[in-house]
This record gives structure tokens, sequence and C-alpha cells, in this order.
């Protein structure tokens, strides 16, 4: 019995110490953001940060396009072979605009982002802890929150919402295709039917879920390479790590943001 | 006043002392030498001296600075005014070499960029390696790379330089040529130089004064002359090469010698 409550204890303690550090690691870095801003701030940390951006947005670019538009396709066949039968074939439409727009644009970008740049981040801290190369910054008076992870978390705040956008225009072009080559339905009209079926609440809520995915993706992946302990294998469990934990912190994040939004839309 | 200057310094971690009490002065201008063996304490010394990590008590002052209690910013100030090559040159592989030397002169001076070239030339001048800054790190041998480190070691042009098992794995002509190089350094700069090495040629070579280090005490503190006349047994076991466990290493050596035996004899 004893042992139970001790093995639950230390389970408690560790992943309170896991949400603890990822504050302390969010904080630091808002301090540290002025830095990686253009103008006001270092322009080293800027064009690291646009470095960035091109790997985290241009670069996950087609396999984001790509997941949205078979999505697209898939939401739009699944939802219509249902609601064919209630001869409610055009909510096909609604169902993939507004799920797009809310919830599935800003949710298969942040799992492609967290398969390809969260598991980067915690690989690239990861190997430079492992070489000293983090003693070495820290010797050199640069401290790596500044220097590494500013950039980085900057990069992902501007890119997943980007990449969220793209995905949303791709997922809904998919649904467009369909309702042409099934119901001959005009691509125009199907334009107009999307834009009267999404408010701006809808991509605004959208938008702010993907900030909280980029916020997670960046601060996981970074504080899994932080942590790492010993030699190259501890990295490679680190980069596993990273994208386990924030797949599955995207997941809850999406379940609070998206019950935070219903009930205050109700009201 | 010394430079640095080691006060009761107490390091433990899990509660295992690793460090117990040391004292140390380290004068302007001098080569100490931090000898010991493995699991002695010197590379956790190492890291006290930079800050890396905090003591569980005591004090390590550098230029006055007890770097152990002070802020940040004063900390940033100690650590610009110290030049480290660590053990495995830590080196960032993304950048060129002339890129790694000169990081330090873009994030710490407003120097213009031609200026930069032209220092960065001169430092990569003096370990030897003008012809090759625009080498990545994983392109060069691990002499070169040790050069390189101690090239960005001196970007700043350091009161202090600290060099962390700098022949270690070396063979012995580039080890010498390091001895050389380390000399030379001190005679041109007129900087204080701490290495941690377990190098016995090495360290009589360069040394003023030699700090010996055993199970996290120093056994003794002295000039090359005073170290090599010790009588104490374990610095005597140290220069003597004589093992750690007679026993043991007589019982591995019958153990082996039986085997051999019962090779021979079934052959």
């Amino acid at each position: 019995m004893a042992t139970v409550l001790e093995d639950v204890g230390r389970g408690t303690i560790a992943h309170l110490d896991y949400v603890g550090s990822l504050n302390i690691q969010l904080w630091a870095t808002l301090r540290a953001m002025g830095s990686a801003l253009p103008l006001v701030g270092n322009r080293y940390r800027w064009q690291a940060a646009v470095r960035q951006m091109l790997q985290i947005g241009v670069d996950a670019l087609p396999m984001v396009a790509l997941m949205a538009i078979c999505t697209g396709f898939i939401l739009a066949m699944q939802g219509a072979s249902e609601l064919r039968r209630f001869g409610a074939i055009h909510y096909v439409i609604d169902l993939v605009a507004v799920g797009f727009t809310r919830e599935l644009g800003p949710l298969l970008t942040a799992i492609a982002v967290s398969g390809r740049s969260g598991s980067s981040f915690a690989a690239e801290i990861g190997t430079m802890k492992v070489t000293e190369e983090l003693d070495s910054l820290r010797v050199m008076a640069l401290e790596p929150v500044e220097f590494l992870l500013a950039p980085k978390y900057l990069a992902a705040l501007i890119s997943v919402p980007c990449l969220s956008i793209i995905s949303n225009v791709c997922g809904i072009l998919a649904g467009g295709l369909f309702m042409f080559f099934s119901t001959r339905l005009d691509p125009l009209l199907y334009l107009r039917y999307v834009l009267d079926s999404i408010v701006l609440r809808d991509v605004i809520t959208g938008l702010i879920k993907s900030v909280a995915f980029a916020t997670i993706i960046a601060h996981v992946g970074c504080l899994e390479g932080f942590r790492v302990r010993g030699g190259p294998d501890s990295v490679g469990r680190s980069t596993t790590s990273a994208v386990v934990k924030s797949t599955f912190l995207v997941i809850v994040a999406d379940a609070v943001f998206t019950a935070i939004f219903y009930f205050t839309v109700k009201s | 006043m010394p430079i640095i200057s080691i006060r009761d310094l107490v390091v433990q971690y899990d509660g295992h002392r690793i460090l117990e009490g040391l004292n140390l002065d380290i004068e302007h201008g001098e080569t100490m030498v931090l000898l010991g063996g493995s699991g002695s304490g010197k590379s956790t010394l190492l890291r006290q001296i930079l800050a890396l990590e905090r003591p569980k008590s005591g004090a390590i002052l550098v230029k006055g600075i007890d770097i152990t209690r002070c802020s940040a910013a004063e900390l940033k100030s100690v650590r610009r005014s110290i030049g480290v090559a660590f053990q495995s040159a830590a080196l960032f592989n993304s950048l060129s070499v002339e890129d790694n030397v000169a990081l330090p002169l873009r994030e710490h001076t407003r120097l213009a960029p031609s200026i930069i070239e032209l220092v960065v030339w001169m430092k990569l001048a003096v370990v030897g390696l003008a012809d090759f800054g625009k080498f990545h790190p994983q392109e060069l041998s691990g002499g070169m790379k040790k050069r390189a480190a101690v090239a960005r070691a001196l970007a700043l042009e350091p009161e202090i330089l600290v060099l962390d098992e700098p022949s270690a794995g070396l063979d012995p002509i580039v080890a010498a040529e390091l001895d050389e190089l380390i000399l030379l350094l001190k005679e041109a700069f007129q900087m204080t130089v701490i290495v941690v090495t377990h190098e016995m040629p090495s360290a009589f070579r360069i040394a003023d004064r030699i700090a010996m280090l055993y199970n996290g005490r120093f056994t003794s503190i002295g000039s090359k002359d005073e170290i090599k006349a010790s009588q104490n047994p374990r610095v005597r076991q140290f220069l003597d090469r004589i093992p750690e466990d007679m026993t043991k290493t007589s019982a591995v050596a019958a153990y082996f010698g039986k085997y051999l035996q019962t090779q021979e004899a079934s052959e």
C-alpha cells in the first residue's frame, strides 16, 4: 500500500515539476522575446527567428496542405454519405467550412508542426546540451533562453497561425472539389455558401487555438531538449517524448478551448 | 588581491559530497593547473568557477565578485572577462569556424563587420588556423577543434583563460603543440590561465602552480618543484602511477593468469 502511495506521490510530483518548469520557461521566454523582435531587438535573433519561420512554416507547407486536402475530402465524403439520406447534402459546406476554421485547420497544423518542429527543437537543444554547447553559450554570457528559445517561440507564434489559415483554405477547397464532382455545384456558389456559413468569430477562435498550440509545441520541444541528461540515447528519448507530450497537450488544450468557446457562445 | 578566490567551497549532489571545503587563491597572470584523477572533482570545480552550477556552501570570488550570490548582470560582466575552451571544444556545429569565433564579438561588441572579420582572422592566426575559417567544426581534426575553441575563447581578449583537458584525446605531438600555444598566449596576452588536466607532462610544462585534487579535497598546492618533491602519498601515487587498490589489481591479475593457464592447457 505504501509503495502504491509512494508511486502516486512521485508521479504527481514529477508531473507538477514538469508543468512548473514549462511555466518558468514560458515566462523567461516572454521576458526575452523583445530581443528577437525586428528593429527594437537584436538583429541576429531576428535573423534566427526568420530562419526558424522558414523551417517551421515554409518547409511544412506541402505537408500541411496535403493533410488538409485529404482531411477536407474525407470530411466532405463522410458528411455527404449521411446527410444525403436526409436530403441535406448542402450542409456538407457548413460542416467543412466551420469544421476547418474552428477545429481541424489549427489541430491538423499543430499535429504536423509537433511532429516536424517539436521533435527538431528537442533534438537540436538536446544535442547542444550533450556536446556542452549550451554551457559554452552560458560562459560566453549568452542565455540559451534568449539565444535559442526566443527566436523559435517567435517563429512558431507567427508560422503556426499562418499555416492554420492555409490549412483552412486547403480543407475548404477540397470540400469544394468534392461538391463540384458529386453535385456539380458551381465553385463560386460554393465559395459564397462558405462565406455565409463562417463568421469572424470562427476564424478568431481557430487562430487563438493555433497560438496556444504554437506555445505548447515550442515550449515542450525546447524543455525536452533542456532536460536531456547523459548521452546521445537520451536525445532520442527526448525527441520522442517531445512529440508525444506536445501532441497530447495540444489535444487537451483543444478540448479546453473548445469547451470555453462553446459555453461562452451559449451564455 | 587574487583574481580568483575560492573560499570553503562545498558541492553536493543528491546528498553525496563532491567537493569538501576547498580553499584556493589564483593570482593575476599565473597559470594554475588543477590536477587530479578521474572522479577527483576537478571538472566539478571548473563548473563552479564558471558559475554553471551553484555550490551547497562557500564562495567563489572572481575579480572581487562572489559569483555564487551575485546578480545576473554582475555574472554576465564576470563571464565576459573569462574565455573558456571546453574538453569537447563545444564549437557550434551549425556555424563555420570563423562564425564560431565571431559569435562573442557580434553579441558583445558594436564592432563593424569588417573589423570583426579582421579580429577573427587574427585570433585564428594566433592558434594556427587562419586558413581554416570557412571550415565547419566537423571537418577539423581533434587538435584543430581544440585550437579553434581556444581562438573563440580569446575573442573578447579575456583576463582569464580556462582550458578543460586541452590535451585529452590528442597524440603527444599535438598535445605538446597545444602546451606551447598556452605558454605563448600567456606570454603574449599576460592572462591568468586555469588548466584542468590529468596529463602530467602537460601540467609540468605549463604550470606556475599546481593544485592537486583527490576525493574532492586539495591534497597539495604548490609550484611544479614543490609538487615533484612532495611526499604526500596521494601526490606520489599520482606521480608514480601506482594503482588505487593493489589487492584488487593482484586478484584480477591472478584470475587472468589462471584463465591463460587453462587456455594453454586446453590447446
